[in-house]
This record gives structure tokens, C-alpha cells and sequence, in this order.
């Protein structure tokens, strides 16, 4: 199911905020930083931008908070709620498509109970679908993180996200 | 020989090109756009405004241009103009492209003009129409999001939005606010404050710039509604009624009625930005508690009268008073919110009717120290420069002056130099929003000017950063400083001001290096015990580094009201004439009784905070107040209230039932700013015309003709046709104004001095010589506030203004949106102390001092130092000033609003 950041801010904004502080301060950020460097640093980091981060950015980095936003949402690699561990995109391209990618990305739907863009109750797994990947030889294509596991069917799908799931357990 | 050199100049500078045919010469580096407007052919666009200032974005591609030789159409709005370039603009193969580009811009606008309230100014139905676009192909399915509205007065309507991003350049580049900018991506893009914050915690504040830009109807004001389209209101271009910065403003009427309030694109010293108040404060001028019948008071009860009776009666118990105790028996306070001519006639009647020089204003409450201090120093006492000269700073230094809510046009200007990269030197007792842009933020202690100026000159002699040439030349007094800021070093001062060493000597080397520095200050430098000193200090560092009479630089004070500078001008002063003609000077006093036919008293009058004094005392036996509301603005107003009730006879004139008018004998019906014809004259001594755009409500009348009607039934003829025939007379008698006249303030402003119809004016004063001749040296040496915390009263406290309203809010409180913006008023206060009083934010608290205490509600804040507290002066349900105390500067004679020791405790 979908979460949402206040969901995450009832676990304790507290921890949030003192992640956030430690990677503000740890990063040196100042007016002469590079925003989209800053933002994925902090991201990588905290596993996504809170609205606290992107307070503390705007202040050190001396950019309005409005032109942050619209950097971040301009930007899909940027997320402002929080992520699941692993990042899942299944490709709707034409190439996967036509060899079964869209079974893919309903299989994987199915099995993890979200929609797009949504998150997992446990926080595991994150679903995006995306236009291409560039890689449509090994179609239907799904990359977790950085992993690409081609010539995928609902079935090997499956498999590949028990074994994250394995992993991470 | 000579006229070859000249050809080459022309040659190297300019450049010539055609244009649909007609030939235009302009500077290197102009673009093709200016250029074709240069020779009148307005190229369509959408994106760029070009009376914004700013680079063009080139994002609409509405301005596309062919030029020979080149492939494709170009964007003509960056697109620089070349030696012989041949530009087409408007050929068949360009409309077909302006129309798809319209095309695709109405194919998500919801297509309404016929509700749309900008229907008739939208620039994207004025282009379809010109290009003829027919009903799009391309319409997708509608998309209608509600429309959102953050605050009180701004309505966005995204579904109307092209996305051109005017607003969001204004709000950035120009307010250097940036509140909103583009959010999502794709067909979701929309303008945005950032997700999830509250409009009054993003920066925003609703000043409005964001509506004029737009070129469709995305975004209005909320106020507006169903009130009027472009062709039903009337248009008057006059001047804000607020802050002495003198913004043009364009009144929209209709029924006798504003609708609403924008600036003029690129015209007047605002270049048609205006602030909250001054777009969205009017809603007072037609309030239903405008006085529209002259009362007086029966049995206890302000009755209505027909305005014969209560002339007849001002005038006689006037005469009766004069004969019995004397005309300085008698009192006037004129009006810094009423025309230079109003106040030129009110002076007139108290010196030559009257017979006292007994009138005063509230500059005595905000630059009386300026006045007296700067008149010492150069021989004039207003802002040396112009508005627009900050642009050419090399560095600024901000002293006591919140500039950013209390002059936001100059504020605004201010972040702009400071975004450019202008080194900004910022001090303040308080972490004003400026702090947030300062280069080097100095917050001193409060009362600790002197001592910070001084160290500050210290440095820069210990430094020999000095300009000793402009010294020797231009001034006199300069060892007698030498010697008095010896003892100033930046560890001595450190200890007063409790400003770090090291910041002290960073700020005076920026300032000090700066081939021209620009010194900004207001309130906080005036309104204290020395007041008059903090000038001189400002006059001595500015001249000692020989930035005074040149571009960029100068002393400049930010006056508090619209027209407070021509108040001054005007002679509503106890010791001068019109133009600073003191009245002790024989031959100013024969020339002036020459002009009015009547002998005058060379003695100079009470100032303000003295007659109310001398009211208490029984010496004062009659004050005629016209527009002012001294119960609320005077320091110490228990015993203002109890001075004025002491009187035999109190006339007020004003626009509403002031705190004071409450108290009055008389109350007279005036007439508001939109109802006059007139001058005010802005902070940078800028004499601008005031039109009129309604009739004022009921029987009330014009401030001038009242006063020449009381003259009249005291015996003096006083009468003249119009405003300008006043003006004529202020020319007359008065050399900074000699060369002003109606005829040619219809051509444009003129900054004074301005001797005669020949003289251009004067936007920089003391240019090759000060008015006074040598600038001179003033010693001084730092003093302690009058009163400061001690066990019993432990805090300091300071009062001063907010954006959102003015003064004592007989005017901004009665206009919707500041009202709805801020309704009720607050103490700001430190954390640490809200915890050791046991209070948190939104709590009220106890104020007390030893002349008076309120209740307020607490804002905590770390804007405030430890110890300190702020309060405006702006409610009458906590009066400020029931706490201040009325402790003067001994030369001014300007109260010390800015430290009084209170005590506070939970309400």
C-alpha cells in the first residue's frame, strides 16, 4: 500500500531531522554548491528529499525554496516522500511491450499490491514504470537499483523479487 | 576634423539596420525587439515584459522575426540587432507561425472570455484575434483545476496559465522575494509557492507584481471579482498614500469607487512595482466610516453641523483664545499624509492668520534628527541621491532601516544590488530580512550607533582609507574628528555595541573601498535621545571617505510618509518658512510678511512632543490638528490623551474618527488623497502630481479650502482658484521650489532644489560644493539611551512598523486584504525569553513600563535579540506608545521610540 511522508512522520520526525542535519553538515554545503549534485547526494543519503532537507538546502545553498521544488519536481529521479530499499522500473517501452512487458508490470503489481509511483507497506520495494531503457535487446526489461534483469515474464519477475526480498530478510 | 571624430564615435557605438523597411540607427548590443520598437512596430510577445528590466527568456516564440540571410525564424527578443541587418516582422510565413504558437497556447486555456475578468487586457486574446486563430484543432480534453488562492487577495487559475513565467521573474529578479516558481513537469506544470507551505511563511508577500505581469488572466485579484472589466473603469495615474518612497500608482474606478490599484509598467520611481499596501490599502477611501459631516461636539456628543456653523465656530473660539492668551496660546499640527499645497496653506494660517509659528508635524516623530542634523553637516537636510542612483553603488550600508517592510520599492532594490553581487553592509538591532542578503551583518545593541560609527571611522583612518584630497578640498572640522574617534578603536566599541572586532573592520574597509558607497538609513538612526548625533556620525563617515555629491553614493534617509519630505519643504516646521527660511532671519521674515501682507513672529514655535507639553501645562489653549492621530503616533499617549483633553479647544481634520478626532471640539470632514489634486514630494525631494479620481463622500471637503474658509472668518483674505495658483505662490516665496510649476510637472517630476523654469532639477545634491559650502565635521561622541532595563522593567523594548500596515492604522486597518494579512498585533520576543516568562508563541503577555501597560499576543522569534523586544505602533487595542517615553533630542526635539525598559509577564 501507498505511504505516505506523514505516515513516516508519526514513526518520528525526530530521526528525519537529525539524518538530515548530519548530511547537511557532513556535505558542506554553501551558495557555491551545484543543486542537482547536492540533491542527489542528499538523496542517496537519506533515501529521499524530506521537506526538511530541502529547507536546509535552500538556506545554505542561498536558492528559494520555490526554485528547489521545481527543480525536484521537474526532475523524476527526485523523490520528496520516502522510497522503498529497493527501486523497481519496468519498462512500457514499445520494444518490451510487444514481447510482454506490460504482464510484467501487472504481475509485479499484483504481487507487491501497489500501483505506480507507490510503496510498499514494509517499505521494501518501490514500483515506477518508465518510457525506455535503453537497453531493449534484453526486453522485457526490469532494473531493481542499478541491477537490469532481462527477458523477463511475470514469472522470472516473481522470482527476482524474492530474491531481494530473501536478501534483505 | 571635428566632425570626422564625431562620425567615428557614431560608428563604433551605434549601429544601423532596417526594419520592415525603415531604417533604425541604435546602440551596439540593442536586440532586435527594442530595436523595432525603437521605431514603433511592436513585435508580439508573451514571455518577455520588456519594462521588467530584465534579460528576455525567449520561451514563447511568440516574437519570432525573419532576417534576411539567415535560416529559420529567430527569436527577436534575444536576438541582438547587427550592422545592416534586414529584419522582416511581419511576413506571411511568421503570422502562420505566431498562430500556431497562439494555437497551441489557447488549446488548454479554458477559452472563457466572455466571464474572464481580463477579458480586454489578456495579451494571448489580443494576439488570436490579430492573428486570426480560429477555434483549435488541437483543443485536448478540458482540464479545469480550481483555481487557488494562497492569501487574501492573489488568484491563480492554472488553467489560464501559459506558463510564460513573468511572475515567476518578478517574484525572483525584480522582489527578489522567490516565492513561487514552476512546479511539476509536462502538462502538470503550474506556478507554486513550494508544496506544503503556507503562503505567510513562503516569502510571499502578496505583493501583487505577479497580476500586472501577467499577460492572461491566470492570475487577479480576488478583490476585483465581478467589479469591472478594462473598459468600464476609469484610470488615474497619481501617487501612493503610504511610504515616502512615492510609487506612481494607477487608480481604476468606477461608481465612484476604486476597483483597484496596479502600477504603470516601467513608469515612475517604482517602475510600476508596487507593495502590499500600496496595490491592495485603499479599501479605506470608500469606507463606510469616512467622515462626511463636519460635528461638534454638544453636551459631551460629537453632533453633525452644516459646515457654516462649525466654521463659524472653529473661527470664533479661535479669535476669542487669540485675544485672551495670546496667538501662541494656539497650536497646529499639519499633515505629512496632505499635499505640499495643504501644508503650504496650513502654515500660512497658523503664522499669518493666527499669528504663532506653532505648527509642526510628525517629522518631528521620525526625521526632525535628519532635518537638524544633515542642515548642520551639508546645509540641507534630505537624501542626497536618488532612488534609482543605488543601482550604480558599489557597496551599501543599511543602518536602522527595515527597509524590506518599510520602503519595500527601495528594499526590493536594495536584494537586486545585493543578488548582483554589490557588497551589502546591514546593522540592526534586529535580524531583518535584509540580514538574510548582508554581506557583513552588524547587530549592534540598541542606542549603540555613535559608538559603531565611530569605530567604523576609526578604522578607516587607521587604515588611511580616507579620501584625503576630497577632505582638504571639500570639507572643514576634520581634525577636530580625528581627535574625537581616537579613543573609538574596533575593541573599545566591540564592548559598547557588542558587534565582533573583526566585523567591524570588515564592514568599514568594504564600505571605505567602495568607489561609491551608499549610506540608507531611517527610524532607528532618528528616534533616539541622540538622534541628531547618529546623522552627524553618518554625514562625518560618508564625507570622510568622500562620498558625498556623486552618483552611487551619498547619506540617504528613507522618509516615513508620502509626503513628510514636502511637509518639511513646505515650512509645517516651528523655526522655518517654506524652503528652511528661518524665521529669526529679518530678511527671510520681511520677505515673507511682504508676500502675505501681515507681520510675523520671529520667534520659533513648539515642536510637537512640546505643545503637547505645554497643552498639559495649560500654556497651550487651542491645537488645530489636521490629519494626524497624535493619541496613537506620540511617545507617552496617556499623557498625550490627558493634554489634549485639558484643552479649551481641540479641532481635528481628518478623514475619519481618529483616536484624536474622539477628543475633539470640532471635527471637519477632509477630503482623501484620491480626491485631491495636489503634490507630495517623495523621500529623494521628487516633486510629483497628485490627481484626483473620485469626489470625496458626503459634504467632505479639501483640506485647503477648509483653511482658507476658517482664514476668511478670522479676517485674512485667503483664497485662491486652484492647487496651482498655491503652487505659484510656493514658487514665489520659496528658491528650492522656484522653478516648479504645474505646467511643468506635466511633463514630468522634478527633484528640488530646483531654482527657476530653467533649472533640470536636482538629483544629486552637493555635487561640486554642499549647500552650505564645505561640508562640515560634527564630533560626537556616543550616550546611552535615556531609559534602560533595569531590575524592575528588565527588557528593552523598540517600536517601529510592519509590511502589512502603517502607522497608526486609521488607513490600513480598514483595508481588507492587510487587515485579513495581519489583524491583530504582536510583541516579537526571543525564545529564551518567552521560556523564562513562561509563555509560547500566540500567548498574550503583559507589557508594562513606567508610564503605561497592554496586553498583546507574543511572536517568538530569534529576529530579536536576548533582552529585547519589538512592538509596532500600529493597534489601537495595544497602543504602542502607551509605553514609550518622551525623552527628546535636545536639538531635534524627536522623541526616543526606539528604547524604553518594560517588564513583561503572562497575561
Amino acid at each position: 500500500m501507498k505511504k505516505s511522508a506523514n505516515d513516516q512522520s508519526a514513526s518520528g520526525p525526530a530521526p528525519i531531522q537529525e539524518a538530515v542535519k548530519t548530511v547537511i553538515d557532513t556535505l558542506g554545503i554553501s551558495s557555491e554548491s551545484n543543486l542537482i549534485g547536492v540533491l542527489q547526494e542528499v538523496q542517496a543519503r537519506c533515501g529521499y528529499l524530506p521537506p526538511e532537507a530541502l529547507e536546509a538546502i535552500s538556506r545554505r545553498i542561498k536558492i528559494p525554496l520555490s526554485r528547489i521544488y521545481g527543480v525536484v519536481s521537474f526532475y523524476a529521479q527526485f523523490y520528496t516522500e520516502p522510497h522503498g530499499r529497493h527501486t523497481i522500473r519496468c519498462c512500457r517501452g514499445t520494444a518490451c511491450y510487444v514481447r510482454g512487458g506490460q504482464r510484467v508490470i501487472d504481475a509485479v503489481k499484483a504481487e507487491l499490491g501497489v500501483e505506480e509511483e507507490q510503496t510498499t507497506e514494509d517499505m521494501m520495494f518501490t514500483l515506477q514504470t518508465v518510457a525506455c531503457l535503453g537497453a531493449c535487446a534484453l526486453g522485457p526489461l526490469m532494473v531493481v537499483d542499478s541491477t537490469y534483469h532481462g527477458n523477463m515474464d511475470p514469472r522470472k519477475a516473481l522470482r527476482v523479487l524474492q530474491m531481494y526480498q530473501e536478501d534483505s530478510g | 576634423m571635428e566632425s570626422e571624430m564625431t562620425t567615428d564615435k557614431i560608428m563604433t557605438d551605434e549601429i544601423s539596420l532596417s526594419i520592415d523597411g525603415t531604417e533604425v540607427t541604435v546602440p551596439d548590443g540593442t536586440t532586435v525587439f527594442m530595436a523595432a520598437q525603437r521605431v514603433g512596430i511592436d513585435i508580439p510577445h508573451l514571455c518577455y515584459d520588456p519594462a521588467l528590466g530584465l534579460p528576455p527568456t525567449g520561451s514563447c516564440r511568440l516574437c519570432v522575426v525573419e532576417i534576411e540571410g539567415q535560416s529559420g525564424l529567430v527569436a527577436s527578443c534575444c536576438h541582438p540587432a547587427a550592422p545592416d541587418m534586414v529584419v522582416h516582422t511581419n511576413t506571411e510565413e511568421i503570422r502562420t507561425t505566431r498562430r500556431v504558437v497562439v494555437q497551441l497556447l489557447i488549446s488548454d486555456c479554458p477559452q472563457e472570455c466572455l466571464i474572464c475578468e481580463s477579458c480586454g487586457e489578456c495579451q494571448l486574446q489580443k494576439y488570436a484575434y490579430e492573428l486570426g486563430v480560429e477555434q483549435t484543432a488541437l483543443l485536448k480534453e478540458p482540464v479545469r483545476p480550481e483555481p487557488i488562492q494562497d492569501g487574501p487577495a492573489i488568484i491563480y487559475d492554472h488553467s489560464k496559465c501559459i506558463l510564460c513565467g513573468r511572475c515567476v521573474e518578478v517574484c525572483h529578479n525584480v522582489e527578489v522575494t522567490g516565492a513561487i516558481d514552476f512546479l511539476g513537469r509536462g502538462f502538470d506544470t503550474r506556478i507554486s509557492l513550494p508544496p506544503g507551505v503556507p503562503r505567510d511563511e513562503s516569502g510571499c508577500t502578496e505583493c501583487g507584481n505577479c497580476i500586472d505581469v501577467c499577460p492572461t488572466g491566470a492570475l487577479s485579484f480576488a478583490g476585483a471579482r465581478r467589479a469591472g472589466r478594462v473598459w468600464e473603469l476609469q484610470r488615474t495615474v497619481t501617487i501612493c498614500p503610504y511610504c515616502g518612497v512615492g510609487c506612481q500608482i494607477v487608480l481604476h474606478t468606477r461608481n465612484n469607487r476604486v476597483v483597484k490599484i496596479t502600477g504603470e509598467p516601467g513608469l515612475g520611481v517604482n517602475q510600476g512595482r508596487l507593495c502590499v499596501k500600496g496595490r491592495f490599502g485603499f479599501d479605506f477611501i470608500g469606507h463606510e466610516e469616512r467622515l462626511t459631516e463636519p460635528l461638534i461636539r454638544r453636551n459631551g456628543e460629537l453632533t453633525p453641523v452644516s459646515w457654516e456653523e462649525a466654521l463659524d465656530f472653529a473661527a470664533q473660539r479661535l479669535a476669542e483664545l487669540k485675544s485672551e492668551f495670546g496667538p501662541d496660546a494656539i497650536g497646529g499640527l499639519s499633515s505629512a499624509k496632505c499635499t505640499n499645497e495643504e501644508n503650504y496653506v496650513m502654515q500660512k494660517f497658523m503664522r499669518a492668520v493666527v499669528g504663532t509659528n506653532n505648527i509642526d508635524h510628525c517629522a518631528r516623530l521620525c526625521h526632525a534628527s535628519t532635518v537638524a542634523g544633515l542642515a548642520k553637516a551639508f546645509g540641507s537636510g534630505a537624501m542626497t541621491n536618488s532612488i534609482d542612483d543605488l543601482d550604480q553603488a558599489n557597496a551599501i550600508f543599511v543602518i536602522g532601516s527595515n527597509t524590506t517592510e518599510c520602503h519595500p520599492i527601495i528594499g526590493a532594490a536594495i536584494k537586486r544590488a545585493a543578488q548582483r553581487g554589490v557588497p551589502l553592509i546591514v546593522a540592526d538591532p534586529r535580524a531583518i530580512e535584509l540580514t538574510e542578503f548582508a554581506t557583513v551583518y552588524l547587530q549592534h545593541k540598541h542606542g549603540t550607533d555613535v559608538a559603531l560609527i565611530n569605530g567604523l571611522i576609526h578604522v578607516v583612518l587607521q587604515d588611511g582609507l580616507e579620501d584625503r584630497d576630497y577632505i582638504d578640498r571639500r570639507t572643514e572640522g576634520f581634525e577636530q574628528l580625528q581627535a574625537a574617534v581616537e579613543q573609538y578603536t574596533p575593541e573599545f566599541v566591540a564592548k559598547i555595541t557588542a558587534v565582533p572586532v573583526a566585523d567591524i573592520i570588515r564592514a568599514a574597509r568594504i564600505y571605505a573601498n567602495a568607489p561609491a558607497a551608499s549610506i540608507v538609513y531611517s527610524m532607528g538612526i532618528t528616534q533616539h535621545i541622540t538622534g541628531t548625533d547618529n546623522v552627524l556620525a553618518l554625514a562625518n563617515l560618508a564625507m570622510l571617505t568622500g562620498n558625498v555629491g556623486k552618483p552611487g553614493a551619498g547619506v540617504n534617509p528613507l522618509r516615513g510618509q508620502n509626503n513628510v519630505q514636502g511637509a518639511c519643504d513646505m515650512g509645517a516646521l516651528p523655526n522655518v518658512y517654506s524652503g528652511y527660511q528661518k524665521v529669526d532671519d529679518d530678511e527671510v521674515r520681511a520677505k515673507f510678511e511682504a508676500a502675505w501682507d501681515v507681520s510675523l513672529s520671529p520667534t520659533p514655535g513648539l515642536t510637537v512632543v512640546e505643545m503637547m507639553n505645554a497643552a498639559a501645562e495649560g500654556k497651550l489653549r487651542a491645537l488645530y490638528v489636521m490629519g494626524e492621530n497624535p493619541v496613537l503616533s506620540d511617545p507617552d499617549s496617556s499623557h498625550v490623551e490627558e493634554a489634549l483633553r485639558k484643552l479649551d479647544l481641540l479641532i481635528v481634520q481628518d478623514i475619519f474618527l481618529s483616536e484624536t478626532a474622539q477628543l475633539a471640539d470640532v471635527v471637519l470632514p477632509a477630503a482623501a488623497f484620491a480626491e485631491k489634486e495636489g503634490t507630495f514630494t517623495n523621500t529623494e525631494r521628487r516633486v510629483q502630481r497628485v490627481h484626483k479620481a473620485l469626489e470625496p463622500p458626503g459634504e467632505a471637503r479639501l483640506d485647503w479650502q477648509i483653511i482658507c474658509d476658517l482664514a476668511r472668518r478670522m479676517g485674512y483674505e485667503m483664497s485662491y482658484p486652484d492647487v496651482a495658483a498655491i503652487q505659484d505662490e510656493i514658487a514665489a516665496v520659496t528658491p528650492i521650489y522656484g522653478g516648479i510649476t504645474y505646467d511643468r510637472l506635466a511633463e514630468g517630476a522634478l527633484q528640488w532644489p530646483c531654482s527657476d523654469g530653467d533649472h533640470p532639477g536636482t538629483p544629486i545634491m552637493h555635487v561640486e560644493k554642499f549647500s552650505r559650502g564645505l561640508g562640515k565635521f560634527h564630533p560626537v561622541e556616543f550616550i546611552p539611551p535615556q531609559e534602560l532595563p533595569d531590575d524592575e522593567y528588565p527588557f528593552l523594548l523598540s517600536t517601529g512598523r510592519i509590511l502589512q500596515h502603517f502607522h497608526t492604522g486609521t488607513m490600513s486597518r480598514r483595508s481588507d486584504v492587510l487587515d485579513e494579512l495581519v489583524s491583530v498585533g504582536t510583541i516579537e520576543i526571543h525564545p529564551d525569553d518567552a521560556e523564562a516568562v513562561g509563555i509560547v508563541d500566540g500567548q498574550p503577555v503583559r507589557v508594562s513600563s513606567r508610564r503605561g501597560q497592554i496586553e498583546i499576543g507574543a511572536h517568538v522569534t530569534e529576529r530579536v535579540m536576548p533582552g529585547t523586544v519589538f512592538l509596532a505602533f500600529h493597534y489601537r487595542e495595544a497602543p504602542a506608545n502607551r509605553l514609550t517615553i518622551a525623552a527628546l533630542d535636545p536639538i531635534a526635539k524627536i522623541p526616543e521610540f526606539k528604547v524604553c525598559a518594560v517588564s513583561i509577564t503572562k497575561a
